[in-house]
């Protein structure tokens, strides 16, 4: 549904009420360019201890079936580096976003 | 079951996805997810949501970011729209139309705007009229969506658009309303006090509570915004401690009328360590305004002790019987 309709969309084409048929298509809206910082997960250090999975606002911390968590999703992570701060490992490092590098 | 958040995490699926337009380090969509994520896997929900942050940076067309049925809703009938609904839904049930194994819950989110202010009157009823529903303010502590106006869950001398603090006045000169107080004193039968800390335990269990028991019930909960309070963003969790610590934000809860304080500090802390890092509190530190600080720290000790006495109270009363 979303990927028919944006801004050039004339209002008969849009569906009636502005009614949204699919659930959680905001996934298809990617935030990650927001960015001008970048957390970097060092799985080396991470004692998978849980504190970061709850904390990200925008859900850029996919966690397993298994328990442990993953790298990040840089398709929706801010850089808010919340994240970074509640890790009692040091095991998350921001860094500034290098230009087109 | 005690509370396992790596579990709860990994099996419980995200009711509130990736891709919202909320600022980088907000308070608020933390909250929402963990609220959401204490209904039961099988369990549908149907959420109605105040004018606010929340609503207008998750539900922009054509996108949502919400898994379950969302209504979009004006400022003030937020409550009563998740009312509406669920009369609808129970009366369906009676007359057979809705499976009888599947249920759904009725969540209203709103700011402190949408809670404390303009949607008052409708939260008020729909507690009153008893409908099965759940009610969460997320209380950033002024209209942010709009540009930080104050509203009546500023705190005091907190400088905001409409109360700027210089040498006129001294920032917001009213102090904040109890709306938790207010909704206890509808007697429903669940009120909470929370805040997203540490492992989330408080506001899972909280919300778990909320959501299943039957009646309506209302959280509180605190959720700190970087850009009105003027803290940088990765101090989220931090500030939402020291609000815990300094007892600026009690955590609590009232059942049947009952006050139980979560947590008790052992130490409490001074409320400069919650006013210092945020930027709405800044004036308050210059030299001759530190009376501000003491009135502030006065505020918040004596609503601490009442509430301490709140709890030694309605809790001696069950003794009695």
């Amino acid at each position: 549904m979303s990927e028919n309709i944006n801004i050039h969309t004339p209002a008969s084409k849009l569906t009636i009420g502005g009614n949204i048929y699919e659930a959680g298509n905001a996934k298809e809206f990617k935030t990650g360019d927001w960015r001008s910082v970048k957390p970097i997960y060092l799985s080396e250090k991470c004692k998978q201890c849980g504190l970061c999975f709850p904390v990200c606002p925008d859900d850029a911390i996919p966690v397993n079936k298994e328990q442990k968590r993953e790298d990040f999703n840089y398709d929706y992570c801010k850089g808010c580096g919340v994240c970074a701060r509640v890790c009692p490992f040091k095991a998350i490092e921001m860094k500034e976003e290098g230009g087109n590098k | 079951m005690a509370y396992n958040l790596k579990e709860v995490i990994a099996e419980k699926p995200s009711r509130f996805t990736s891709g919202h337009r909320m600022c980088a380090g907000c308070g608020a969509p933390v909250v929402g997810r963990m609220v959401l994520r204490a209904l039961k896997k099988e369990d549908h929900a149907v959420i109605s949501c105040a004018t606010g942050c929340m609503e207008v940076s998750t539900f922009i067309y054509p996108y949502t970011s919400w898994t379950d049925s969302f209504i979009h809703t004006a400022f003030e009938c937020a409550a009563a729209n998740s009312a509406g609904a669920e009369a609808a839904y129970k009366s369906l049930k009676r007359q057979g139309k809705l499976p009888e194994d599947e249920h759904t819950k009725f969540i209203t989110f709103g700011g402190d705007g949408g809670t404390y202010d303009i949607g008052l009157q409708s939260l008020s009823g729909a507690m009153e009229r008893g409908h099965d529903m759940v009610y969460v303010c997320y209380d950033n502590g002024a209209y942010m969506n709009t540009g930080i106006q104050r509203s009546s869950a500023t705190p005091k001398f907190a400088d905001t658009t409409t109360t700027p603090a210089g040498t006129v006045i001294p920032g917001k000169m009213q102090a904040r309303k109890d709306l938790s107080k207010i909704m206890v004193g509808h007697h429903i039968p669940y009120v909470a006090q929370t805040a997203p800390l540490s492992n989330f335990k408080d506001l899972y269990e909280k919300s778990e509570k909320a959501i299943y028991t039957e009646g309506p019930a209302f959280l509180n909960v605190l959720a700190p915004c970087p850009r009105g309070w003027g803290y940088p963003t990765d101090m989220l969790m931090d500030i939402i401690k020291l609000a815990v610590e300094t007892c600026y934000w009690p955590l609590y809860e009232v059942i049947d009328g009952k006050y139980k304080i979560n947590y008790k500090p052992k130490n409490k802390l001074p409320i400069e360590e919650f006013l210092k890092p945020q930027r709405r509190f800044k004036h308050m530190f210059k030299p001759g305004n530190e009376w501000m600080i003491e009135e502030f720290q006065k505020e918040v000790d004596s609503r601490w002790q009442e509430l301490l006495d709140l709890e030694e109270i309605t809790n001696r009363e069950l003794n009695a019987e």
